[in-house]
């Protein structure tokens, strides 16, 4: 909402200093947050000037400009600026004839967008000022032409300040009104607001024009079903207005207003209506009464009824959207927007006015429905005061009669389904309860009374009614709130409440840490990707046919969310490839969404007003995709760099494999690996990882393919583990095995097996068979070529043997590894290299 | 007597003299050994006179020993001493010969980081966990009844329209991806026993367009506290204590009234921000207040036995400015130095 200053101080008292900041300074400490400050930015020497004569010059360009002479001042007295009465002016508009008056800028005035008025050459001529277009004053987007003062109604002093004179001095401050305070989208609101933040006065604008009955002219409601049981309208006041001349021009002061409040000038009635809907909160539409036929009736839509709104968009009408018709049909959008058939037009005499209020869910759901999101709509869904209408109405009849020469008539409507107001009971402790304050009595009852309440002190608390622009105060907790508001939450104490003794992380959240903790000890880095991918990136790893797929994406390119988070981690590698950074080990822990076959079935909350059975809630979380959380990583480039005395090593499979391996054990569990495959992977650069026999994710290399499609080099590592599963197997305890100080005995040992048998089995087979025995063993070389019998490999290994109870002899680790060369042997043909 | 002793000190002496200027003379651990074989073995002079005793007259043996032994003591402190002299000597040698530029020093290991948005979840989750709170977690993708409908926003309330939200097909299922962490205390309620201190820190969304201030995918952090007799004193030595914890024992804060649907009274919720550019300031940090009476009854907490208050605050903006980052294209682009900047510590 945006609160011109001039206007607000009409209503309340503003200090004579006042600024859009110094007033917003004290609305926030009321709830409402500043938004930003508003003005004309016109300054300097700007008056009213007369046009004595001009001759128009045509140019080379085909232009023709008018070489104006024009008085500035009364004859012999000096300018604004100090300079001549009369001076020759430049001007490129022909609206305007010998006589005018106009607003000139003299040289030394500044207008909006920082453009200074200079005596400058131009044209042949030095033009000493310009005539202005409302355009060039800000004060509205018409740039027909030069502004002719007598159009406007006015016929202002020659000389006299133009500034003054068009308000172009007023200031607006903008505020932010949150959705409880409907009644604050006007002057009536913020004014009542700003009293309650300086206690200075504040004055019910409500006061400027009394109403008056008026009847005989039909109207109806029909609406017996209403939306969630509510009738659509309580509300429905006309008031007519005869003889009106729909083309005088609107004051100025009311379109400098208009616009400081963010509004456009559109006609003078039209201005009114808007003019009174900011003043006093209540949305107000004028009918040209003679384009009706017949009274009025307030009804929903038939299926197929359309209408053509004042934007000129024919609108199909849902059997939801609550219509004003009269006999030709509808004739507008109830509290959205008229309809263009009964318009007020330049011919318009008799007026019909509407002040209505309707009910905010029908209006909500109109205005949503049709996307056309109303200064009348925003109101009403935020709730407008239901008494306010009949004040509105006789303010929109007083302001047709002072400016476009209209009479009241009274011919009109007054339907009214308003029942009483509803009290709320405030017990005397409850403000303190919620606060930790303690108000008084008088307190209590002063700030409850300021805001509109009516209140009565009696035993044990608070009658209340609140007042009818307040439809947010249903209940106590309102009623405490707007005490805690408004006496201010400075007053609020200081108290740390005391938990009870709390079971620190859970089990998955401590697991968590220590998987990030070994990733970055392994040298990973941490990034986080938005889960938002494209159809074809959530392809790459997985073949799943059903996707969560987003209503409104931000890009629809990226529509859908990830399935693998290996999708987001190439972009990322991309984007640091691309900045240079080619050397790259990152990782990423987070949640990929999978349907169910239960989730992403239509569904119907249920209500919120209690906690549901456990069985709703089931079904209510049922609805819901499994959503896993997964770890995954990424590394390509080098994995150590060349630097003086070191050689750069790439990474590859292996370095995945080995992250794997860390973030595995960082939950204590081994992991194990098979040759696989995987889709997006290379096919012989694959393994499929385990714990036991569980299977819990891929690490290898991506198909130099899919690398290339990304602009990423042929070698690009990668591994994603489900950690839901992996957390699911981890010990709550590890145990400790007992470290034996008996001296090793370490022998190496190289097998000859066939090409095709997997390095990890062999390495399996010497640990079985070796037996207790042996402590470690590694694999230090896989050699194949020379020397070498046919379609074998030769794998040597690194053992270490070690007793627990006394020195082992090498004839001791020596029968120990032959058990193991035995075993090898009988399952895969193994034997020693000679 | 048969005469004088033919291993005399005249005879001895000599032969000391000479061998201690062998042993002198020697310059590295090799001539020292070779001089040793020479001066000493079996073959030197001093050797063959004290193999010459056995076959002298008796009463001389005794104190050409004593002489020749006193020769061979005084020898071999010599060499003894000559030898750490010359094993110091190479020891030098050899670390002079080792000296490397130690400033170009190679790094082998490779270095890991944390993201910091990740990192300040886990520091806030610290903070509350010293306190006895626990941290609560929950599903990104959400059923409407989570994030609105259970937190009393109601369906046709424009407070549901104000929140920017990603809705996921088909409308009819009603879910959309949570638009805030609250969604989380409404099943902290529902799956818990009050007393209730839970923190939810975890990843929104929302409709805004990646700018220097926005992001569609950003990260929160809320507290929901339900308990008897909790009032707005309760909620502001939380967050005070919180403040200071995150920003120093001079941090102080303020509330200011505004609107939730979930809480009231509501308050935004400012920190005194000391390090500000262009001098402290207040800066908006969050939005809190006591948790609405509806909401503890969706959930099946009678209010008017229990009450509860809430907060929730921005990862993202809290670290723009504790931190200093600028811009929040630095914290979603994965560029490897942002988070290498800051390792694993804030």
């Amino acid at each position: 909402m945006r609160v011109p200053l001039s206007w607000l101080a009409e209503y309340v008292d503003l200090p004579g200093d006042a600024t859009p900041d110094s007033v917003m300074a004290e609305l926030v400490k009321v709830g409402f947050e500043e938004e930003a400050a508003h003005g004309f930015d016109v300054t300097g020497p700007v008056v009213v000037g007369q046009v004595l004569e001009f001759i128009p010059e045509p140019q080379s360009n085909g232009k023709t400009i008018n070489w104006c002479s024009v008085r500035v001042a009364p004859e012999g007295q000096k300018a604004a600026d100090g300079g001549e009465d009369v001076r020759g002016i430049v001007c490129g508009a022909s609206n305007f004839v010998v006589g005018d008056k106009v607003v000139v800028c003299l040289p030394g005035s500044v207008l909006p967008g920082n453009f200074a008025i200079a005596a400058r050459s131009t044209y042949g001529h030095i033009s000493d000022g310009m005539m202005a277009s409302a355009k060039e004053l800000s004060l509205n987007d018409d740039h027909g032409g030069i502004i002719r003062l007598g159009e406007m109604g006015l016929d202002p002093k020659v000389g006299s300040d133009a500034i003054e004179l068009l308000n172009l001095a007023d200031t607006a401050a903008e505020i932010n009104v949150t959705p409880d305070r409907g009644y604050c989208f006007s002057i009536r609101g913020v004014a009542r607001e700003y009293s309650h933040a300086t206690a200075s006065e504040f004055r019910d604008p409500i006061g400027n024009a009394q109403p008056e009955v008026a009847s005989g002219f039909e109207v109806s409601i029909d609406d017996p079903a209403g939306i969630r049981g509510k009738v659509g309208c309580d509300r429905f006041v006309l008031r007519t207005v005869r003889g009106v001349d729909a083309t005088r021009p609107t004051p100025p002061w009311m379109i400098a207003r208009l616009k400081l409040a963010g509004m456009r000038s559109v006609s003078l009635v039209v201005d009114i209506t808007n003019y009174v809907m900011l003043e006093l909160g209540q949305p107000t539409h004028a009918y040209d009464l003679d384009k009706l036929s017949g009274g009025m009736k307030v009804r929903r839509a038939a299926a197929g009824e359309t209408l053509k709104t004042l934007d000129g968009q024919v609108r199909k009408l849902d059997v939801e959207d609550l219509l004003i018709t009269d006999g030709s049909g509808p004739i507008g959008l109830a509290g959205v927007m008229g309809g263009e058939s009964t318009e007020v037009t330049d011919s318009t005499v008799n007026v019909i006015i509407e002040a209505a209020h309707f009910d905010p869910v029908s209006i909500a759901r109109s205005a949503r429905r049709h996307k056309l999101i109303s200064e009348a709509s925003k109101r009403f869904e935020r709730g407008v005061d239901p008494r306010v209408a009949e004040f509105a109405a006789a303010r929109v009849v007083q302001l047709l009669e002072v400016h476009a020469g209209g009479t009241a008539d009274g011919l009109g409507a007054n339907y009214s389904t308003l029942g009483d107001a509803v009290s709320v009971w405030l017990p005397a402790d409850f403000a303190k309860e919620i606060t930790g304050v303690e108000y008084t009595v008088d307190e209590v009852t002063g700030v409850l009374a300021d805001i509109g309440c009516v209140v009565a002190h009696v035993d044990g608390g608070y009658e209340v009614i609140p007042p009818s622009w307040r439809p947010d105060i249903t209940h106590k907790t309102d009623l405490a709130e707007e005490i805690a508001r408004i006496v201010g939450y400075e007053r609020i104490g200081t108290r740390l409440p005391v938990a009870p003794p709390g079971r620190g992380l859970s089990k998955n959240q401590k697991l968590r840490r220590a998987v990030l903790t070994a990733a970055v000890g392994a040298g990973s880095t941490e990034v986080l990707t938005y889960p938002f991918v494209s159809e074809e990136a959530n392809g790459y790893f997985a073949d799943a046919t059903s996707k969560v797929v987003l209503a409104n994406p931000m890009q629809e390119e990226s529509g859908q969310l990830r399935v693998t988070i290996l999708s987001g981690l190439l972009d990322a590698a991309r984007r640091n490839l691309s900045r240079g950074l080619t050397d790259l080990n990152i990782f990423e822990e987070g949640s990929v969404f999978h349907p169910t076959p239960a989730s992403g079935k239509s569904f119907t909350l249920p209500s919120a007003a209690e906690r549901p059975t456990p069985e709703v809630l089931e079904a209510v979380r049922a609805t819901l995709p499994a959503q896993p959380k997964h770890f995954a990583a990424l590394l390509t480039g080098e994995r150590v760099k060349q630097q003086v005395g070191v050689k750069s090593q790439n990474f590859d499979y292996s370095d995945a494999i080995a992250l794997a391996a860390s973030v595995v054990s960082a939950t204590g569990q081994e992991l194990t690996v098979r040759q696989g495959t995987a889709k997006g992977y290379h096919p012989g650069r694959t393994a499929e990882l385990f714990v036991g026999e569980t299977a819990i994710g891929f690490a290898g290399e991506i198909a130099p393919a899919l690398a290339a499609s990304k602009d990423l080099p042929r070698r690009v590592a990668v591994l994603e583990i489900n950690l839901d599963v992996l957390y699911a197997s981890a010990p709550d305890v590890r145990q400790a095995s007992p470290i034996f100080g008996y001296p090793a005995a370490t022998q190496d040992l190289s097998l000859l097996v066939g090409l095709d048998v997997p390095a990890g089995e062999v390495r399996k087979a010497i640990e079985t068979g070796a037996g207790e025995l042996l402590e470690q063993v590694r694999l230090i070389e896989d050699y194949r070529g020379e020397n070498l019998p046919e379609g074998q490999k030769s794998l040597t290994f690194a053992l270490r043997f070690r007793a627990t109870d006394r020195t082992l002899t090498q004839v001791e680790a020596s029968e120990s590894r032959d058990a193991a060369v035995a075993l090898a042997g009988q399952l895969f043909g193994a034997t020693i290299r000679a | 007597m048969s005469g004088s002793n033919p291993i005399n000190s005249g005879v001895v002496d000599p032969l000391v003299e000479s061998a201690l200027a062998g042993i002198a003379a020697a310059a590295d651990l090799a001539s020292l050994i070779a001089a040793r074989s020479s001066l000493v073995g079996e073959a030197s002079e001093i050797s063959q006179l004290n193999a010459s005793i056995k076959n002298m007259p008796n009463e001389f043996k005794a104190e050409a020993g004593a002489l020749l032994g006193a020769a061979r003591g005084k020898l071999n402190g010599a060499f003894a001493a000559r030898e750490s002299e010359l094993a110091a000597i190479a020891e030098a040698a050899a670390l002079a010969a080792e000296a490397v530029d130690v400033t170009a020093w190679a790094s082998h290991a490779q270095v890991g980081a944390r993201h910091p948005l990740s990192l300040m979840q886990d520091q806030i989750s610290d903070i509350f966990i010293g306190m006895g709170w626990e941290i609560a977690e929950g599903p990104e993708v959400e059923s409407e009844w989570f994030n609105f409908d259970a937190l009393n926003f109601d369906a046709d309330h424009p407070a549901r329209a104000m929140q920017d939200t990603f809705f996921v097909e088909p409308a009819d299922a009603h879910l959309v991806l949570r638009t805030h962490t609250s969604p989380v205390q409404v099943r902290s309620m529902l799956e818990r026993e009050v007393p209730i201190y839970v923190l939810c820190p975890g990843r929104v969304y929302r409709t805004d367009e990646l700018d220097e201030t926005h992001t569609p995918v950003f990260h929160q952090v809320e507290g929901l506290a339900v308990d008897k007799g909790l009032t707005m004193a309760d909620l502001r030595g939380t967050l005070e204590h919180f403040a200071r914890l995150m920003f120093g024992p001079e941090a102080k804060i303020r509330l200011r009234p505004n609107y939730f649907p979930f809480t009231e009274p509501s308050a935004e919720l400012d920190i005194w921000h000391t390090a500000a550019k262009g001098g402290p300031r207040w800066i908006e940090w969050g939005g809190c207040g006591m948790v609405n009476p509806n909401v503890l009854r969706s959930a099946g907490i009678d209010p008017e036995v229990y009450s509860g208050f809430a907060f929730g605050m921005g990862i993202e903006r809290t670290l723009m400015f504790r931190n200093g980052v600028l811009d929040m294209h630095d914290m979603v682009e994965s560029d490897i130095r942002f988070s290498q900047q800051f390792g694993v510590s804030l």
